[in-house]
């Protein structure tokens, strides 16, 4: 028995907000078949096992519950007419716009005249984190705690340390707090902000700032974290659980195999404003591209990139010798970081950055070739794990066969 | 006859063998038992399996193989590097031979990807042909010297500065999880009883039979086999000998991310010096890649973590190897302690006065050995006036294949056709399905941790450790137990 061989339009990988976001759109704009194949058992992505409120609102606070966001988003796409397919595995490339997949109905062959990868990101689990020590159970990144907690009505354990303080780390703690555990402390190797702490109410963890993890301990069972202040003293926490949080990579396998080019710094495929990757026919949305955004964010993404996906399938072009944007340290990444030929902006008219040290109020310069193209001053302090923005009305000043343009801060 | 694999509480006269072979009274008493369920102990095990004899395998653990045996390198080695003549040297030579047999009739995967041993400097480019001089001795004839440019079209990514290198073209890698429990499911279906969450505290040798003193419970047997790795040496002095010490050797190693995979496409070792043998980069069968191990001395047997400065100097010997290996993410960090003896050949010795053997210092070649080992234990009892009668086959095994290089369930159109949870994929990192968790949780020897069944799976054992499936890998864990 082999695989089962079909074609479709647009072929979309991953059902999270963005590939649903994109499967929606482009199946209301009448891009003939768009499957969208995911391979939980339920669609959704991310949001589906995040049961804090905060999705999809513009305020702190506000908007709706993960769950719900995720069924929204499924919702929307199969009322638009996209097929949505669970428990579908895409394993591999078996041609330029060819996958192959694996799923409890059998291997399948997939052509499409378009594909979309949306395959959202990962938190770095410890190992990939290189933090020494022993191996005992206990030790969660916060997508597997939440999943643990509010999929599988799992035990964790007592006392709990979290790794990080952004966003996802409070997330982290508050679902400890609900599965029962102490949040004994919050551990980051940054300045330690309140900005995080003041936007949950009554909630009083530690967060022991500039301090780094150096070992975990225990045999049977974690015992402790042991860590290092900025001024040398050294403690350990005494905690059965450890979450760590934040520190995204995107889930580039598929990219990296299908041999796209990956931005050194995003680790996710290069692409433009368009979100055209370096493979003909291939676009690419949401975490993929930068780890980690937000769910609404990545669901704006992917229905913007409905309409160059109309659009390829039209004219069937694809640009080449694009120019690549890079950042200097210390700035971490920017996305998109590709300028295509047509000047296209990307989502709101700005790209996205972050940085691997806090910047306050710093100033952006923009060059190509030792030519300035531009210019511009944040006001709010840039800090590590938070996107900040950088805006994109001087593309039109790129020369398309110049060198990579730099972004470089003062 | 159904399997007897006990994991709690007292051990009972169920448990245990009935009458006695001879047909006289008495508690119950088992012809052999062999302390110690690593991949050497279950290899005797499984040997011993052959014959009517009443044969038990304890061990401390919750599961066979979780000792040192789980944690090494992977590589099944020719020896030809061992010093000539040694014990050791023929039973790897054998052993090699035996397990890659072995390994293709049971499914165990091997990949022959071979070996470079890469010379840096001048001094170690002078050292390769006394080196295969070496390999001729140990019998071993295919080694051949390359120079470098022959190097670097073999291994393109290699860093700069490799001036040449000694081929050895059957170092292979192998599976170091199914192998300790291919031997165990075998001795086990043959007959063998199973005690794990065993641990002998205190043995007492009476004129006829050893009566070793359990954390489970007491036991009787007449012929007793050491095989307790690192705790070998304190078997060995409950029995009144003082033949050796044990001295963990550490070594600790990095586990690279299968996007890795395509920059190396041998074993590559370094030159051996007289600090050791030194740091190497090799695939898995898994298709990761490997980065270590280092070598340190310790008197704490249960040193099993990692340091900072031992993945600092295994990343920078690393970056000179294979430097494009240091971007890729690192899938694991782990360690394991070889049984060092303070010599360098392995101490296996027959007391065939008490009926007692001791395998010690099976150093860092014990994967590779294990079964030449098991041959070798079995001609010492027989020196030991154990009758063993006449051997019988062994019922097969079929091992769930869980080597990169061959096809996986999760590509198979007819398996996923008769049986849909092999298309079930939980964990999606490592590609294991429903089906063949399910089949690990009710095997011969199931697991009885979520670590135990990641080593029969590789389930939670890929790039996002469980971020993605850990959950749902311990859901399935559980809902088996209850
Ligand atoms: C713990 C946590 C808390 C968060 N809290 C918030 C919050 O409060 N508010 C907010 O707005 N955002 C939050 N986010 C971020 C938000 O969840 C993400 O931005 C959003 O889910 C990204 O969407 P995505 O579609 O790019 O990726 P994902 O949601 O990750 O979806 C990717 C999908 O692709 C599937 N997939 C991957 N590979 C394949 C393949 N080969 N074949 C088939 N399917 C595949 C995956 O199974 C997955 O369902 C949080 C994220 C985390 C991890
Ligand atoms: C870093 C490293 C790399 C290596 N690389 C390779 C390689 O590439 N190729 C190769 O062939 N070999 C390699 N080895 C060597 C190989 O792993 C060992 O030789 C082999 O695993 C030893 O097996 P064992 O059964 O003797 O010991 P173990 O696996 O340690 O088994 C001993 C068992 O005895 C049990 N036990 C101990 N005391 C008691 C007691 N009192 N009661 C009951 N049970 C007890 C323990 O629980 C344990 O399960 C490597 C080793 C290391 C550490």
């Amino acid at each position: 028995m082999t695989r089962r061989e079909r074609t479709v339009d647009v072929l979309i990988v991953g059902g999270g907000p963005a590939g649903l976001g994109a499967g929606a759109e482009l199946a209301a704009s009448g891009a003939g078949r768009v499957e969208i194949l995911e391979r939980e058992q339920t669609a959704g992505g991310i949001p589906r096992h995040c049961h804090h409120g905060g999705f999809g609102g513009h305020t702190i606070g506000g908007g709706t519950t993960g769950p719900a966001y995720a069924r929204g988003c499924v919702a929307a796409a199969v009322r638009a007419g996209a097929i949505l397919r669970t428990g579908v595995t895409v394993t591999g490339w078996a041609g330029p716009l060819t996958v192959d997949t694996t799923a409890p109905t059998g291997l399948e062959r997939i052509t499409a005249r378009a594909i979309v990868l949306a395959t959202g990101a990962r938190e770095r689990p410890r190992s990939a984190r290189l933090v020494p020590g022993s191996r005992p159970p206990g030790v969660y990144t916060t997508g597997e705690l939440q999943q643990a907690v509010h999929l599988h009505r799992q035990r964790i354990g007592s006392r709990a340390v979290v790794i990080g303080n952004e966003p996802v780390g409070r997330a982290a703690a508050d679902t400890l707090r609900v599965a029962g555990l102490d949040v004994v402390a919050m551990v980051t190797d940054q300045p330690s902000s309140r900005l995080a702490a003041l936007t949950r109410p009554g909630d009083r963890t530690p967060v022991l700032g500039r301090t780094t993890v150096t070992a975990l301990t225990g045999r049977e069972r974690l015992t402790g974290v042991a860590v290092r202040h900025h001024d040398g003293r050294t403690t350990t926490l005494r905690c059965d659980t450890v979450v760590f949080t934040g520190d995204w990579i995107p889930d580039h396998e598929l990219a990296r195999r299908g041999e796209l080019a990956l931005d050194p710094g995003t680790r996710g495929p290069a692409y433009d404003a368009a979100h055209r990757t370096t493979g003909t026919g291939i676009f690419a949305v949401g975490n993929l591209l930068h780890g980690v955004e937000s769910a609404g964010f990545a669901l704006a993404e992917g229905r913007a990139a409905a309409a160059p996906v109309l659009r390829h399938l039209t004219t069937g072009a694809w640009p080449t010798g694009r120019t690549p944007l890079a950042v200097d340290a210390p700035l971490r990444w920017i996305a998109p970081n590709l300028i295509g030929p047509d000047g296209g902006l990307p989502l709101r008219g700005r790209f996205t950055l972050r940085t691997t040290g806090r910047l306050a109020s710093p100033l952006f310069v923009v060059r190509q070739d030792g030519r300035e193209l531009h210019r511009q001053r944040l006001l709010l302090p840039a800090v590590p794990d938070r996107a900040f923005h950088l805006r994109a009305d001087w593309l039109d000043r790129v020369d398309p066969h110049g060198g990579t343009v730099r972004i470089a801060v003062r | 006859m159904s399997p007897t694999i006990t994991t709690a509480g007292e051990l009972t006269a169920d448990d245990l063998p009935g009458t006695r072979p001879d047909g006289g009274q008495g508690a119950p008493v088992y012809d052999v038992t062999v302390v110690g369920a690593g991949v050497v102990g279950a290899a005797i095990a499984r040997e011993l399996a052959r014959y009517r004899l009443r044969t038990a395998l304890l061990d401390a653990s919750d599961d066979i193989g979780n000792g040192t045996s789980k944690a090494n390198t992977a590589i099944l080695h020719t020896g030809f590097d061992a010093v000539p003549g040694s014990l050791e040297a023929r039973l790897v030579r054998e052993g090699q031979q035996r397990l890659r047999a072995y390994a293709a009739e049971t499914g165990i995967p091997v990949e022959r990807v071979g070996a470079l041993l890469v010379a840096w400097d001048e001094e170690q480019l002078a050292a390769l042909p006394a080196l295969l001089a070496k390999a001729e001795r140990n019998d071993y004839h295919a080694a051949r010297l390359l120079d470098a440019g022959e190097l670097r079209a073999r291994e393109p990514h290699l860093g700069p500065g490799a001036l040449g290198a000694l081929e050895i073209p059957d170092e292979s890698i192998i599976c170091p999880w199914t192998t300790p429990l291919a031997y165990a499911t075998q001795a086990v279906r043959a007959g063998v009883h199973l005690h794990l969450n065993c641990r002998v505290r205190h043995i007492d040798s009476g004129d006829d039979v050893h009566t070793l003193t359990t954390t489970r419970g007491t036991l009787h047997t007449r012929h007793l086999i050491n095989a307790a790795g690192l705790h070998a040496d304190e078997l060995d002095r409950e029995l009144g000998h003082d033949d050796f010490t044990v001295t963990p050797r550490r070594g600790q190693l990095i586990v690279f991310d299968k996007l890795a995979r395509g920059l190396v496409g041998h074993i590559l070792l370094p030159v051996p010096t007289a600090a050791g043998k030194g740091v190497l980069v090799a695939p898995t069968v898994f298709g990761n890649v490997l980065l270590g191990p280092t070598a340190e001395d310790l008197d704490d047997k249960t040193a099993t973590g990692s340091t900072a400065d031992a993945i600092t100097m295994l990343r920078e010997k690393g970056r000179r190897i294979l430097p494009e290996l240091l971007d890729e993410e690192v899938t694991a960090v782990y360690a394991g302690l070889r049984a060092a003896t303070g010599q360098e050949d392995c101490r296996i010795r027959s007391r065939p006065d008490r009926r007692y053997i001791a395998v010690g210092g099976i150093r860092s070649t014990g994967l590779t050995a294990s079964m030449a080992i098991a041959v070798h234990v079995m001609e010492l009892l027989g020196d030991s006036g154990l009758d063993p009668g006449t051997p019988s086959e062994l019922p097969p095994v079929t091992m769930p294949n869980l080597g990169e290089a061959f096809p996986r369930p999760y590509q198979d159109a007819g398996l996923i056709a008769a049986d849909p949870a092999y298309g079930t994929l939980v964990c999606h990192c490592e590609r294991v399905s429903a089906g063949e968790i399910r089949d690990a949780l009710t095997g011969t020897v199931p697991p009885h941790s979520p670590d135990g069944l990641r080593r029969r799976t590789r389930a939670g054992n890929g790039r996002c450790q469980g971020f993605y499936c850990g959950a749902a890998v311990r859901a399935l864990f559980e809902e088996a137990r209850t």
